[in-house]
């Protein structure tokens, strides 16, 4: 993206690159995690479904890094973002970089994203940084469409037969452990949403209360009490899994640095 | 004809890499063509994030302008976001013609689970249903009509 008109704030925030990358990791890491379905969907239209929803990911944390990196003004771009950071310098939430198991639990992995992301997005849009409501205005549309395609699946399968149920229930019991962590703020975006400039996180707890409530009503699925919630992405402290994508993900720019296509 | 209007016309012709029925003038992604200090500068807006298509339509603009003997700068405008309420009246007929359903109605906040009603393209019946909400590109669901029997894509309302 050489030529981009992408103009930001007048008067940078000294946290927005972290603020950004936060974000940017988030997309590009779930939307790395959507791509692996490519050729693997159970079925021709999910394996169109899963590349278009990680097009929309990764296309939005291109965005991100890009206007990071000049944030950052120290000669980094997007790709230097994206492929030359170790795990411990990621800062996405956990949920993004959990494996995508099977089907239900791919599917309710990106319901429970999309059901904070959508509300966020949509507070975004009056953001007084051009970049964050330029980003927010296309991505609020893209999100709305995935909480609505991964939410008729969660209904499907929780709604659907023994064993799509069970799996159901699985994916619940596996992943819902690591939504508190939607809800919180780092020290970064902390000072940008007391600036106005992203969306508290807190007042998205509502929103996706009542999204996820609908559809596990319609899906039979009860909403577990969580003993043990996990966090720490926006800090580094990832899980294994996170190590492993990266190695697949950072392969060809480790082992032919400085490549381009 | 001033230079910024044989500049717009050059860049307005630009066809549309993955729908080649319509150009970036029809889908409304093509925003504004000026001129400053002699160079033509292009204002784009991509349809989504993630569209592959982005760059290649970036490229065909600059390429048409240098063409029409321009220096060119391309700028890719988020904000406000593109949506499928610029689509030109004669870029939905386009799309209808080339068998895409052009997007029904206003792009507002839909109902969660509700479906817009989509006229097939080749007879016109709306007894039509939904296959995927994704098609062959980020922009396309795709439908079936059950009244002819013929697949379509439908350029989804966004």
């Amino acid at each position: 993206m050489a030529e981009q008109a992408l103009t930001g704030g007048s008067d940078p925030h000294p946290a927005l690159f972290d603020a950004v990358l936060e974000l940017a990791d988030d997309h590009l890491i779930l939307g790395h995690r959507l791509s692996e379905w490519c050729g693997h969907a159970p079925m021709l239209e999910e394996d169109l479904a899963l590349p278009n929803m990680a097009l929309d990911l990764i296309g939005t944390a291109r965005t991100l890094y890009d206007y990071a990196a000049r944030q950052e003004g120290k000669g980094r771009g997007e790709d230097d973002l994206a492929f030359l950071r170790v795990e411990r310098e990621y800062r996405n939430l956990l949920i993004c970089e959990r494996p995508n198991g099977d089907f239900a639990q791919t599917m309710l992995r990106q319901l429970y994203f999309a059901a904070v992301m959508e509300p966020y997005w949509a507070a975004a849009v009056d953001s007084p940084d051009a970049v964050i409501r330029g980003v927010a205005g296309k991505a609020v549309k893209e999100m709305a469409y995935h909480v609505r395609h991964a939410g008729e699946w969660v209904i499907r399968l929780g709604d659907g037969t023994d064993e799509s149920a069970a799996r159901m229930r699985a994916a619940v019991a596996e992943l819902h452990r690591f939504t508190g962590e939607l809800f919180e703020e780092s020290t970064a975006s902390a000072a940008l949403v007391e600036g106005g400039v992203l969306p508290a996180r807190g007042d998205l707890r509502g929103p996706w209360d009542r999204v996820i409530g609908m559809v596990f009503a319609e899906a039979g699925l009860e909403v577990p009490e969580v003993p043990f919630p996990q966090t720490g992405g926006r800090r580094g402290l990832h899980g294994e899994a996170l190590g492993h994508l990266l190695a697949e993900m950072q392969y060809l720019q480790r082992a032919y640095p400085g490549a381009t296509w | 004809m001033s230079a910024a209007a044989r500049a717009w016309a050059a860049a307005a012709a630009v066809p549309d890499p993955e729908v080649p029925c319509v150009t970036v003038a029809d889908l409304g992604i093509l925003r504004e063509v000026r001129i400053e200090d002699g160079v033509a500068v292009a204002c784009v807006s991509p349809t989504y994030s993630g569209c592959p298509a982005t760059a290649m339509i970036e490229m065909g603009i600059e390429t048409a302008l240098r063409g029409a003997g321009f220096e060119v700068r391309i700028e890719r405008v988020l904000s406000p976001a593109w949506t499928t309420d610029w689509i030109t009246a004669e870029g939905r007929e386009k799309l209808r013609a080339y068998g895409i359903a052009p997007p029904e109605g206003p792009a507002g906040k839909r109902a969660l689970f509700a479906d817009p009603v989509v006229a097939c393209p080749r007879c016109g019946a709306t007894a039509t249903r939904k296959i995927s909400e994704f098609g062959s590109t980020a922009c396309k669901a795709q439908y079936a009509c059950t009244a002819c029997g013929e697949p379509f894509d439908y350029f989804k309302c966004i």
